[in-house]
């Protein structure tokens, strides 16, 4: 046990040795050459301590995590992404996927029912359902232009309406997209509680992407209650809307979970999952409303025509003709006085 | 017209806090906002500096260039001022600014910020020169009665220059020579994308 300690204690002398030695040379430094104090031998310089992180950070007598940061130059980049690169994106692809919508009418044109109206009608969407649509719709309508409006509307409507007029419409825009948010969150949540069931990958949507998903007239896709396309947007909403909500929260609530530079990306990720978002609904309004004949009633009213949902929705379509057979039946029983 | 730019001399600097305290005096700036603030790197630390850093007045500035709103003007010295009638308190200038300058009234929570505030480099807003409207808003614009910066004027140490950026510049570099160093002008390369070589 003794001689264990001695050799501990024998290895801490010979470290201790060791680390003064290679002290002596940064001592050294500190001290000038008559022994006075060298005031720059430990300073480190701006461009060293920026090498060694993003921030310069301090101690400051304010209570805030914020004002401790002496430089963050990221900003500058910030200020890049946010005036170069998210106007580019923004506008390439926005801009792009109407184009490619207006050239998909201009060539394909409007899917029409193949073989007619039926005039009997199958319900699609439960009024419940709808609402939970509507209400996700509406809001991301309102938080889409209200947010397009903070980064191209200084472009676009600043130079038209001037600057007092943009700046009131602005601010309001601003509290219309804070609060709005709130109803996006409940709506997206109803979607996909409602709906993630029937939006799970089954075998029958490689065949439906085998099929040329319904745009080739000649084949039949087949599909369930909702097609490959229809689970892809319903997927990439999901992805998406949680991907917004999450750095919409950190925006909302500034500097609470994040310092400068997560308020940084978080800006970064709303903005770029943003401009995506509204380009792919873009995408699915045009489906759902001009693409495609049939479609749009199926939010509207709720009811679909029976020829539309053989064409698009074969497989739920035999379920629930099945169940409202069953439903018929079980009806006649239960109305045969059980004797 | 001169191109008017901040410069601290940290290894002046003695963080006694004056440079904030004449700034709020002057402006009566509101509870909680801080228009220039001095902070510490390696405190207690060999080789401990204090920097008193405000807006920096960039070139190219960056909370501008971010402004949805585009409430920023330059003046013909290189001032970078706002006008608080267009701010829509969104929090974008706080983001790119590399220097933290700009404050808000309030926390902050669903876009609350209030109208931003930071440094004018004592030369007030858009409103007319000196009057009450401008004082309210923005404070005392001692440029228009020909004079410095209260922060930079009355530094103990003379740590804060303010003024022709060539002159300041010049006054550094023969400072540094004299004394044989110098940390560099703390924010000089991305304020105004060039150091002082000495």
């Amino acid at each position: 046990m003794r001689t264990y300690l001695s050799h501990i204690r024998s290895i801490i002398f010979t470290l201790a040795i060791l680390t003064a030695m290679a002290a002596m040379p940064v001592l050294a430094q500190q001290l000038g050459p008559d022994g006075a104090p060298n005031p720059t031998a430990s300073v480190v310089p701006e461009h060293k301590l920026l090498q060694q992180s993003p921030r310069i950070e301090g101690r400051i007598d304010i209570p805030s995590e914020r004002a401790r940061v002496l430089m963050q130059p990221a900003g500058r980049q910030w200020d890049h992404f946010h005036e170069i690169t998210l106007h580019w994106l923004g506008a390439t692809v926005i801009v792009g996927m109407i184009a490619a919508l207006a050239a998909a009418y201009l060539i394909i044109g409007r899917l029409r029912i193949s073989n007619g109206r039926s005039g009997r009608k199958v319900l699609r969407f439960s009024s419940f359902e709808r609402f939970s649509h509507w209400l996700t719709a509406a809001s991301f309508v309102v938080l889409g232009l209200t947010g397009l409006n903070i980064t191209f509307g200084k472009i676009v409507l600043l130079p038209i309406i001037g600057p007092e007029a943009f700046s009131s419409m602005s601010e309001a825009a601003k509290y219309v997209h804070n609060y709005v948010s709130a109803a996006f969150v409940i709506g997206l949540a109803l979607i996909v509680a409602l709906w993630i069931k029937d939006n799970l990958p089954r075998n029958v949507d490689i065949d439906w992407v085998k099929q040329g998903g319904g745009f080739i007239r000649s084949k039949h896709a087949p599909s369930g209650r909702f097609n490959a396309g229809e689970k892809l947007v319903f997927w990439f909403a999901l992805g998406a809307g949680a991907a917004v909500i999450i750095s919409g929260c950190l925006l909302i609530f500034p500097f609470y979970v994040t310092d400068i530079a997560g308020m940084q990306i978080a800006q970064v990720v709303h903005a770029v999952i943003a401009v995506l978002f509204i380009a792919v609904i873009i995408a699915h309004i045009y489906i759902g409303t001009l693409g495609m004949e049939g479609a749009f009633e199926a939010m509207a009213t709720g009811e679909v025509d029976l020829n539309w949902a053989k064409e698009h929705h074969d497989l739920w379509l035999e379920e629930q003709l099945a169940k409202e057979r069953l439903a018929a039946r079980s009806g006649q029983s239960s109305a045969v006085p059980a004797e | 017209m001169a191109r008017v730019k901040f410069l601290c001399d940290a290894d002046r600097c003695i963080e006694c806090n004056a440079c904030v305290t004449a700034c709020k005096n002057e402006h009566e700036v509101p509870w909680g906002i801080n228009r220039r603030r001095v902070v510490t790197i390696n405190d207690g630390k060999p080789g401990e500096r204090s920097v008193s850093m405000a807006c920096m007045h960039c070139t190219d500035a960056p909370c501008a260039a971010v402004c949805p709103v585009s409430c920023f003007y330059t003046t013909a010295d290189g001032v970078v001022l706002h006008s608080k009638d267009l701010c829509i308190g969104c929090g974008y200038c706080f983001y790119a600014c590399p220097f933290g300058a700009p404050q808000y009234p309030k926390v902050g929570n669903f876009g609350s910020r209030g109208k931003m505030d930071k440094c004018t480099y004592c030369a007030g807003g858009p409103e007319d020169d000196s009057s009450p409207a401008e004082y309210a808003k923005y404070g005392a614009n001692r440029l228009a009665e020909g004079k410095l910066p209260i922060c930079a004027e009355m530094c103990s140490t003379k740590s804060l220059l303010a003024g022709d950026g060539a002159i300041i510049a010049e006054i550094y570099k023969e400072r540094v020579m004299k004394r044989g160093y110098g940390s560099g002008a703390w924010g000089w390369t991305t304020a105004y994308h060039e150091g002082i070589a000495v």
